[in-house]
């Protein structure tokens, strides 16, 4: 049996957490998933300012307080640039062998492929000159040929979420590459784990009042078995929860058809497993059953699409919501007096009568509308409905709206390798 | 007898793109049949009419008793496109909960 904590649900996820797990129990693996679908789109811009850059920059910093406690760490921190946050990692830690994972980032030959929109059939060459980054989502066997180098901490850009955690059952287990029912078991277990304490007690609708100790909340751990069965738990003494509802509230999380859960190493069918109580704070995982790998990988494609921003301001008592509403139609109509044309805008009005929010957001191709628009809204304090309030941080900000763009393409057509550094 | 689907059931909801799936979870096994019944992809198109612009397609998990309700065009766009509060879709799992089902 080998023991995977999920440290890391999205960049920005606490910082102590994979401290947490390292140091207050016995584990592993620490697994740490940084990646949203944007994110590579974002580090791809701090990359074209900064050669060194394009990776989660805290990641190398953290490695270096879980070093040498005898965790293997595994993490999509590399971004766009995995290379370059290795060397910071052996730069803090010279005497952690590190191992990359490359061959994800197809941003240099994205043109070569005929590729089409997954959700609206649109052809690439519709954005041709928009792409800011182009990663093909990539499976376990690579991390596990990583492993294999001895490294303790491996390095991936755009590993997908589920495959970090598959990887060290395969590495461990000996699992083989068409062994459907055992990937697909971890591959339920990556995808119960990899948005951290989401199966832990966080963000949990059942029973949230009585979940306890939050601010200590335990990060989720598999106790994988050689036979594909698992069992989520958390360390003892943490806070949380882990029981039957906390655990099918995420294996519902972000899932189309549950028969046919699409990742790069196995087809998993979500409604094939069965979910037992193993004691306190313990769920078995087992049952599950996989179809073969898909002759496609996904692709993630980030482009620049155009400009928004979005506004608040709060109204106080009397008729707080219809202050509200007055001062929104107050600005549309001064942007329709400058003609200022929007791709598409919306307004929110949060509360009630003695207390509401207004909230106005517009987006544009063009950023001269939008810029203008920023300067539009804050002067309802003083020439608007009486008693605006909450404009502390000024103007609303301009923002780069940089959006996703999903396709599929051949496996064939990515080749994945492992460099190994010290 | 009118109930909320809240008292029977809890959920989560996420998103993907424009897309937001919402599991819907029966605490109880043998209310799962309830579910089938009275949360069908029309009532869950209707109760978030304001929201939801493309289609609601229902998916069935009777291992764990739950629903999976995949909602197109419910985001505005989506991820960073979107302009609403709630770019994620995070909310929809607890306003589902109001729904008024037949016991």
């Amino acid at each position: 049996m080998i023991r995977i904590g999920c440290g890391q649900g999205f960049w920005g996820d606490s910082s102590e957490a994979p401290v947490r797990l390292v140091e207050d129990g016995p584990l592993d693996y620490l697994v740490l998933d940084y990646l949203a679908e944007v994110t590579m789109s974002i580090l791809q811009k701090q990359k074209r300012e900064n050669p060194a850059f394009g990776y989660a920059r805290d990641f190398p910093a953290l490695v270096e307080r879980v070093a040498g406690k005898g965790v293997k760490v595994i993490a999509n921190a590399g971004g766009v640039n995995p290379v370059a946050c290795a060397r910071e990692i052996r730069r803090r830690c010279p005497g952690v062998r590190v191992a990359v994972v490359l061959g994800d980032d197809i941003l240099d030959r994205v043109h070569e492929f005929e590729l089409s929109n997954i959700d609206t059939g649109a052809p690439l060459s519709t954005i041709r000159d928009q792409v800011l980054s182009a990663n093909a989502y990539i499976g376990a066997f690579t991390v596990v040929e990583a492993l294999k180098t001895g490294a303790e901490v491996v390095v991936t850009g755009r590993c997908a979420d589920a495959s970090l955690v598959l990887a060290p059952m395969v590495f461990e287990f000996g699992w083989g590459e068409a062994e459907w029912d055992l990937l697909a078991a971890g591959i339920v277990a990556g995808h119960i784990v990899e948005c951290g304490a989401q199966c832990t007690g966080g963000n949990c609708l059942a029973d949230w009042e009585t979940i306890p100790d939050l601010a200590r909340v335990g990060y989720p751990i598999v106790e994988a078995h050689p036979d594909g069965r698992c069992v989520i738990t958390k360390h003892q003494g943490s806070g949380g929860r882990v029981s039957l509802a906390t655990v099918k509230e995420q294996l519902v999380y972000e899932v189309g058809d549950p028969r046919a859960y699409y990742t790069p190493d196995v087809i998993a069918d979500f409604t094939s497993v069965s979910l037992t109580p193993d004691g306190e704070n313990r769920v078995l995982v087992s049952g599950a059953r996989g179809l073969p790998r898909p002759s496609m990988l996904k692709a993630s494609i980030a482009y620049h699409w155009g400009w928004k921003a979005a506004g608040t301001l709060v109204y106080g008592a009397p008729k707080a919501s219809e202050k509200c509403k007055r001062g929104a139609a107050i600005v549309d109509e001064r942007c329709a007096l400058l003609d200022l044309k929007f791709e598409r805008a919306v307004t929110e009005v949060f509360g009630d009568e003695d207390w509401a929010m207004l909230r106005m957001a517009v987006r544009a191709r063009d950023r001269a509308p939008v810029e203008r628009w920023t300067r539009e809204m804050i002067p309802l304090v003083l020439n608007g409905p009486p008693g605006a309030t909450g404009y502390g941080d000024g103007r609303p900000k301009l923002h780069e709206v940089v959006a996703y763009w999903p396709a599929l393409l051949p496996r064939e057509a990515v080749a994945t390798r492992v460099e190994v550094m010290g | 007898m009118k109930i909320q689907l809240g008292e029977i059931a809890h959920a989560r909801s996420g998103d993907k793109g424009d897309l937001v799936n919402i599991g819907v979870i029966a605490y109880r096994a043998e209310d799962f049949e309830l579910l089938l019944r009275e949360v069908t992809s029309e009532r869950v198109k209707a109760h978030f009419a304001d929201r939801i612009e493309g289609t609601v397609e229902r998916y069935e998990l009777p291992n764990i008793g739950a629903l999976n309700f995949v909602c197109r065009q419910a985001l505005m766009g989506g991820g960073t496109l979107s302009l609403l509060s709630d770019a994620q879709g995070k909310s929809f799992g607890g306003r589902i909960l109001s729904m008024e089902i037949e016991r």
